[in-house]
């Protein structure tokens, strides 16, 4: 085997970067979900997590129709009541330019899957002539996928020389870098992932569970591996990276108990839509439907609220 | 939400900002736990004033105010209630066939189920500890002994083939504060599952969920006298194991108390079983999972406080991972959250009494004097109640009164080891032997050291984890006998 493509040790990685064991993050990330939040920190962290939303829809299906009504809502969450714009819209390349129509300009930023999405099965030259097919189109954020067919072979060098190479087509544009965690399958990879994306990208880029394509996405166990690293990271270089679960993530409730492992793991400095994202569908109607009765002080009637991801 | 643009310069500062940005509102549990102003006896089934007509005030550790009066026992009331449990032991419980008694525990643990936020809830206030732990692990796992130990009762031809088994009649049993129904649970259910008869003597300061349990004993129709709870202090306790009915006395408290409870009953042909002190080595080797372990460290000494009989309450850190281990650790305290222990989101509640906290504070203290480090998140406690904030020591040698004593409060000592074989010399240079914690991704070295270390239960990558089926107890100074499990039924029976 030529020298250039010969695998990196993943257990060398692991003597650097330490393993995680997954019943005792388990445990850890169970007593997020006994944290009790009342009155005005429910509301904050309600409002918090709104602004976080990357609203998604990544459709065959999907038409300039409904990616105008998707950029409507995440700009106006609701029809009444102050609620805040989300962060971003996120579609697919094609769609950029459609949604560049109605969010452009506004602080609703437009994201885009890129690099072959979902699988990244696709020569690195169409994944690169994707991803700056999107910035020209107008995208200010680019999700890209990890080859993961890479990293399980061992071949961690060219996983990040490809990452690199994004991280140059995107510009100006941020990145944010799937590792697609189920096809990891192991909290030490997911670990492992994390570490090597991290030392590739800039300053304020993301790092992603899932493509929300697989059987099973984000979850607090493993957004909690890798708000780990991200914290070890950024204590060992002073890099601040940050972190965006997606997929999976649909009630109000679940979001708290995410924001909750932020807050107790990177602290306050992470608690903004610069450092922290949900690439979600469901979760804002779910979000808008309980500020709703925290403001009033009941449900309102279920016809009041879509539980699709661009309607009201 | 600001909406800059994503590129943030590098933070030189390198550090983590726990502040108020988000700060959780208060989230008191408010159901009542229907409390009585003032408890009396539980004899022969029913409710009794003390003779002498004696009362002493229990109080909310959290607030200082006195919740209830609780009866204070005396001679006299303890032969009364001796002479019941005999009574009961002769004519009902000893003769009834293991099902029905089993029944009997069934209707227990359904029963404490039903009323278990009502538990919890009595449990924080009086005793201090979070209710998330009263709620999530206390009432809980006080069920499930009486649920298994249920399932016990009609097999005990299976705890020792071949030989005969038989009760040995009324059983005096003294347990502590720390856990005041969990312990109640651990004593009673295998006692009475085999058909024993007990008199128990509940903590000074934390009676009420013990005398609630004789409710429970009423509400499920156990025959008068099975279950007898006189509560007081010292002397009460004293009386119940020197009673001449007593044949088996069961205790768990400090080694000081038991060392004085077995010179008492010396010559005697009683029966005991000792669950004492401890001062446990939680070992962490550079190979572990480091974000766990300290995880585990956390679980291992500031759970209910640190007022844990197998507490991790030093920690035996290997010196090349020492200073990062370190680093996390206070990291990871730093959002532990002090105060009002009916919080659903406090994580250390109150020091269950002045005189424990004085003990704290006074060790910690001599720690300081003697020359180790001094660490605490310098969190804000309330102003009123038995508070102490979580403290770590560090530059601790084996000398140290930190490093030897029991604190038995939320106070870690760290040491650190070279080599496997220095890890086990210190771990075992106590003359406790409760509980200890190894931490390593390697499973031949767990095996290793769990044979090694002269310690009842040796935990592996986890710590504090307790289950009806797995005996609990001590080697040296922590106590003989074991609770739960097919050995723990053993100590409640003699076997011919």
């Amino acid at each position: 085997m030529p020298a250039a493509k010969a695998p990196t040790s993943l257990r060398r990685l692991f003597d650097e970067i330490g393993t995680v064991d997954q019943v005792g993050i388990e445990e850890r990330v169970a007593k997020y979900t006994t944290r009790s939040l009342k009155k005005k920190s429910k509301v904050f962290g309600l409002r918090l997590a709104v602004s976080m939303v990357d609203l998604t829809t990544l459709e065959g299906k999907d038409t300039p129709g409904k990616v105008a009504s998707l950029c409507q809502k995440a700009l106006h969450p609701h029809d009444i009541g102050d609620i805040p714009t989300t962060a971003a819209v996120c579609v697919y390349p094609a769609m950029v330019k459609h949604a560049k129509k109605h969010v452009g300009g506004t602080s609703v930023k437009i994201a885009s899957v890129a690099t072959a999405f979902p699988s990244g099965q696709a020569p690195l030259k169409t994944r690169l002539a994707e991803v700056h097919a999107a910035v020209n189109d107008g995208a200010d954020e680019i999700d890209m996928v990890i080859n993961r067919g890479a990293f399980l072979s061992g071949e961690f060098g060219r996983m990040q020389d490809e990452i690199a190479a994004v991280v140059e087509a995107c510009g100006q544009a941020t990145l944010k870098v799937i590792l697609e965690v189920s096809e990891l399958e192991t909290f030490d990879n997911i670990r492992a992932a994390s570490f090597l994306a991290m030392r590739v990208i800039r300053p304020g880029d993301f790092i992603k569970t899932s493509t929300g394509k697989t059987s099973s996405n984000a979850t607090l166990g493993n957004n909690q591996v890798m708000l780990e690293a991200i914290r070890d990271h950024f204590l060992a270089t002073g890099i601040p990276i940050a972190m965006k679960p997606a997929g999976g993530i649909r009630t109000a409730k679940q979001a708290l108990h995410f924001l909750i492992a932020v807050k107790e793991t990177l602290g306050d400095e992470w608690l903004n839509n610069r450092r922290y994202r949900f690439g979600a569908s469901a979760l804002l109607n779910d979000l808008v439907r309980q500020l709703e009765k925290e403001r009033t002080g009941a449900y309102q009637a279920p016809w009041n609220f879509s539980e699709a991801t661009e309607g009201y | 939400m600001p909406k800059s643009p994503a590129r943030t310069k590098a933070n030189p500062a390198r550090e983590l900002v726990f502040g108020d940005l988000w700060e959780y509102d208060p989230a008191p549990e408010t159901a009542d736990p229907k409390l009585k102003p003032r408890y009396d006896l539980f004899i022969n089934g029913s409710f009794v004033p003390p003779r002498a007509g004696k009362y002493f005030a229990t109080i909310n550790p959290a607030h200082e105010t006195k919740i209830a009066d609780i009866a204070l026992a005396d001679a006299s009331d303890v032969d009364a209630a001796c002479k019941s449990a005999h009574k009961a032991f002769t004519n009902v419980w000893g003769k009834m066939p293991g099902k029905e008694r089993g029944k009997y525990l069934y209707r227990i643990a359904r029963l404490l189920q039903d009323h278990a936020r009502e538990f919890a809830i009595a449990e924080t206030l009086d005793g201090g500890k979070p209710i998330k732990e009263s709620r999530d692990f206390d009432i809980p796992m006080a069920a499930a002994h009486f649920f298994y130990h249920a399932g016990w009762a009609d097999k005990l031809e299976h705890l020792a083939p071949g030989r005969q088994i038989a009760p040995h009649g009324v059983v005096g049993q003294v347990i502590p504060w720390n856990f005041p129904l969990l312990m109640l649970a651990w004593k009673i259910a295998p006692a009475l599952a085999v058909g024993n008869c007990v008199v128990l003597k509940p903590a000074e300061t934390t009676s009420i969920t013990a005398l609630k349990f004789g409710e429970i004993c009423q509400e499920a129709g156990l025959p008068n006298g099975v279950v007898t709870i006189v509560s007081g202090a010292g002397e009460t306790g004293a009386a119940v194991i020197q009673h001449p009915l007593t044949t088996k006395v069961a205790f768990t408290g400090s080694t000081e108390v038991g060392k004085s409870i077995m010179r008492s009953l010396a010559g005697t042909d009683k029966k005991l079983t000792m669950e004492l002190g401890g001062k446990a080595a939680n070992i962490v080797f550079d190979d572990a999972p480091l974000d766990q372990a300290v995880e585990g460290i956390v679980n291992g000494i500031f759970f209910n406080q640190g007022h844990v009989c197998c507490a991790g309450s030093r920690l035996l850190v290997q010196e090349s991972i020492a200073e990062i281990v370190l680093a996390k650790l206070k990291r990871r305290i730093a959002v532990l959250r002090v105060g009002d222990p009916m919080d659903k989101n406090t994580d250390l509640g109150a020091i269950n009494s002045r005189k424990q906290l004085t003990k704290i504070t006074e060790l910690v203290k001599s720690g300081v004097a003697e020359g180790a480090e001094k660490y605490d998140t310098g969190c804000k406690l309330p102003a009123k109640g038995f508070f102490f904030r979580p403290t770590i020591f560090t530059n601790v040698s084996m000398s140290h009164r930190i490093a030897r004593e029991e604190i038995f409060g939320p106070v870690l000592s760290i040491l650190t080891f070279r080599t496997p074989e220095e890890a086990v010399e210190k771990a075992n240079n106590t003359p406790y032997g409760l509980s200890a914690g190894v931490w390593t991704d390697k499973g031949s070295r767990i095996l290793q050291m769990s044979t090694l270390l002269k310690a009842g239960v040796v935990w592996a990558n986890t710590y504090n984890k307790f289950d009806p089926t797995s005996p609990f107890g001590g080697y040296k100074e922590s106590g003989f006998g074991r609770e739960g499990g097919k050995q723990g039924l053993l100590d409640y029976l003699s076997v011919g």
